[in-house]
């Protein structure tokens, strides 16, 4: 699915909705079989087919929009993501807790925009659901058409904050780009390192 | 000796996570606004689950009920941020927000010129007060 | 483990307590919402560690469900508020 198509299904403009073929479906198919045994407490064969059975109706009665996958995917950095993602929960419990109780009613916090690179539902969905686990920060509105979240963000004080925690969100988003972001993305990544790097240059 | 190790991990996990828990209640109570006041809600149950399966896990001593913990807690990881999105969301469109503890909120001009559109095209002009509690 | 229990029963009695005081208070829908949220969240804590003590699985069920129960509960609510003071 094109960026076009992207753009007419939201504005839902074209009147056919797209619906995903099975084998885009393949993932969901999958990960149904899994929360099937999960349930189950039970991985042996019969169930799992049985499991797969019912997971067939349900994709063929309640249709819907396919999900893009980039194909590709990169275990290492999807490690480095995880352990990135729990060292921030971590640390943005121990930051919500200590506001709680020390600062209460004087917490002052911030509504930022921020524009993602990425034009992909797949990855704005995810970089949302990232952000709103992690440090305080939670999605209250995203304009689809330009990518843009617009986020509730805890403890800020100054204009220097409010740029650092963009700043967050775009690593963030970076680490789930090199994890599973398109080529394109990719490459809109490595201009941007060269041009940083370049002006780090001019100022030394 | 394994046991008494495992033992002393669960126990701390089950009081930081109740400790987490607390942590929610009093969040609850002394943010200024309904905004802030979800950050409380979400944030620190998020790791308080976590560290209560893993209890359940390292207690039980059996590899057959991760499946279902770690389904747990992922189930946990997709709905609480939407169900924040929502409420947050709903949370502004409807007001229930005190502007003075906002720095900053670029989302203003925007739904401030999408409500100009509005009003341009329609022709009528509403006065909305802000919820102050 | 006694200890631990007490320690974890009486810290997540406050917390509930806390809950219902904000679940009282409101002042909006939506904060009462998150309220209930929190405490379906205590809850299936509690559960958790009721399982841990008596080493069995029965409820981990109730744990998954409390947990969509509360996630479809505050997606109506939220879907449905209105502002009514300036409709």
């Amino acid at each position: 699915m094109s960026a076009q198509q992207r753009l007419k299904d939201a504005k839902d403009e074209s009147g056919k909705p797209y619906r995903a073929t099975l084998r885009q479906e393949l993932p969901l198919l999958g990960w149904m079989v899994v929360v099937w045994g999960a349930l189950w407490q039970d991985f042996t064969i019969g169930n799992l087919v049985f499991g797969l059975l019912i997971a067939l109706v349900l994709v063929k009665v309640f249709r819907l929009p396919p999900i893009i996958l980039s194909g590709r995917f990169n275990i290492w950095r999807a490690v480095v993501f995880g352990s990135a993602f729990m060292r921030d929960v971590v640390l943005a419990s121990v930051e919500v807790v200590y506001l709680a109780i020390f600062r209460g009613p004087k917490t002052k916090s911030a509504i930022i925009a921020v524009s993602l690179r990425s034009e992909s539902d797949l990855l704005v969905t995810f970089v949302g659901h990232v952000l709103t686990l992690v440090p305080g920060s939670y999605v209250v509105e995203v304009d689809r058409r330009s990518s843009t979240l617009y986020l509730h963000v805890l403890n800020v004080k100054d204009q220097t904050e409010v740029e650092k925690a963009r700043a967050s969100v775009m690593m963030i988003e970076e680490r789930l780009i090199r994890m599973m972001g398109t080529t394109e993305e990719m490459a809109i990544l490595k201009e941007e390192k060269l041009a940083s790097s370049k002006e780090h240059g001019k100022q030394s | 000796m394994l046991d008494t190790i495992l033992d002393i991990v669960a126990g701390t996990f089950m009081i930081i996570g109740s400790l987490l828990s607390l942590a929610a209640g009093i969040g609850m109570l002394r943010f200024p606004d309904l905004l802030s006041r979800l950050h409380a809600a979400t944030k620190p149950q998020v790791l308080g689950l976590f560290l209560l399966l893993a209890a359940l896990g390292i207690e039980l001593r059996s590899w057959a009920v991760v499946p279902i913990l770690v389904m747990a807690w992922g189930l946990q990881l997709l709905t609480a941020p939407v169900s924040a999105h929502m409420v947050g969301r709903a949370g502004y469109r409807t007001r229930h927000l005190k502007r003075e503890t906002l720095i900053v909120d670029e989302l203003a001009a925007v739904v401030a010129a999408a409500e100009a559109r509005e009003e341009r095209e329609h022709g009528k002009k509403q006065h909305r007060t802000d919820f102050i509690d | 483990m006694t200890i631990v229990l007490w320690i974890c029963g009486i810290t997540l009695s406050i917390a509930s307590c806390l809950t219902l005081v904000r679940l009282a208070k409101g002042p909006s829908i939506l904060e009462r919402v998150i309220a209930m949220d929190v405490l379906l969240l205590i809850i299936s804590g509690a559960l958790c560690i009721e399982m841990t003590m008596n080493k069995h699985t029965d409820n981990l069920i109730f744990v998954l469900l409390a947990c969509l129960v509360g996630f479809v509960g505050s997606v109506t609510v939220s879907r449905f508020v209105t502002d009514r003071r300036n409709a």
